[in-house]
């Protein structure tokens, strides 16, 4: 067994596991961590395929963005999650057959792949040795790829703003800082000249 | 580019992920977040088949793609996170079976 392939076999292992925990998992908060997990180990794999720069971007992306966002969302939420458990049984027959059935489908697919020697011989970006994962990304997605580019930036602005429109919310009753109020608010609003004779007060 | 490592490895990898997502949902029905995350798990999968084939064929596109999924599936975690939580602060609840408002 090579080293490579040794280190594709841990982390396929150590991946499939803590899927496996991420849905069978009691508290979601271990989910999480687990779906984290599942992440970093896949990102073993994207860089044991040579591609480095997607690796680094998967565990950037989903560690340091996406799951944090489900861990808020998690502890922000004040759930029952004991009671949301307890119909899991219930739902476990049917599972089970449409999880073996897809997953011996997809296996047999698997297996038996078979790819016609003019697809091989005709791909679109052929990948250069001599150039490392990063740069050669970087040299298509500004050129080639850009309209595709800018879409998913589009994606991910439209993205943003609808879940800030969806989740902000004024609540009634909390004083806000208003700033053409105070921008606009003059001197004779609110300073008063009050001519005080001696020994009276106001 | 990696002759060590068969491309049979990563598609049952990635057929075992896949599975184990599509499983989660059905297992889970009542838990959003479980099934959110199953999602992102299926995306997952399909992320390493296209990354796998790119690296057999030699060919950059595969990548670019993947790169275009994983925009999509964090746009989708922001969005379905932020549907979960004001469901919830209007319903009280999370689980699937109460989700009933629009009576479809």
């Amino acid at each position: 067994m090579t080293l490579p392939l040794f280190f594709f076999y841990i982390f396929s292992a150590i991946c499939i596991a803590s899927a496996l925990m991420v849905i069978a998992s009691r508290n979601p908060v271990h989910s999480v961590l687990f779906l984290i997990l599942a992440f970093v180990n896949a990102a073993g794999i994207f860089m044991l395929a040579g591609a480095e720069f997607l690796a680094l971007i998967l565990i950037v992306v989903y560690v340091g963005a996406v799951a944090v966002l489900f861990l808020f969302v998690v502890m922000m939420l004040d759930v029952d999650f004991a009671e949301l458990g307890k119909g899991m049984l219930q739902y476990m027959p049917i599972a089970i057959v449409v999880g073996i059935i897809f997953g011996l489908e997809l296996l047999m697919v698997a297996g038996s792949w078979f790819i016609t020697p003019e697809v091989a011989g005709g791909s679109v970006l052929p990948i250069d040795a001599g150039v490392e994962n990063t740069r050669a990304l970087g040299q298509v997605i500004y050129t080639r790829y850009v309209y595709l580019f800018e879409a998913a930036g589009i994606v991910l602005l439209v993205a943003m703003i609808g879940a800030i429109v969806l989740t902000l919310r004024h609540k009634p009753g909390v004083r806000r800082q208003d700033i053409a109020t105070q921008v606009g608010r003059r001197p004779k609003d609110a300073v008063e000249v009050v001519k005080v004779e001696s020994g009276k007060g106001i | 580019m990696t002759p060590a490592i068969g491309l049979g490895h990563f598609l049952t990898v990635a057929a075992i992920l896949f599975t184990l997502g599509v499983f989660g949902i059905f297992l889970n029905r009542k838990n959003v977040i479980i099934i959110l995350m199953s999602i992102e798990l299926i995306l997952l999968a399909v992320n390493i088949n296209f990354v796998a084939f790119s690296a057999h064929l030699g060919d950059l596109a595969g990548q670019v793609f993947a790169l275009m999924i994983l925009t999509v599936a964090a746009a989708e975690a922001a969005i379905g996170l932020a549907i979960l939580v004001v469901f919830f602060r209007n319903r009280g609840t999370i689980a699937v079976d109460d989700i009933n408002m629009m009576k479809g």
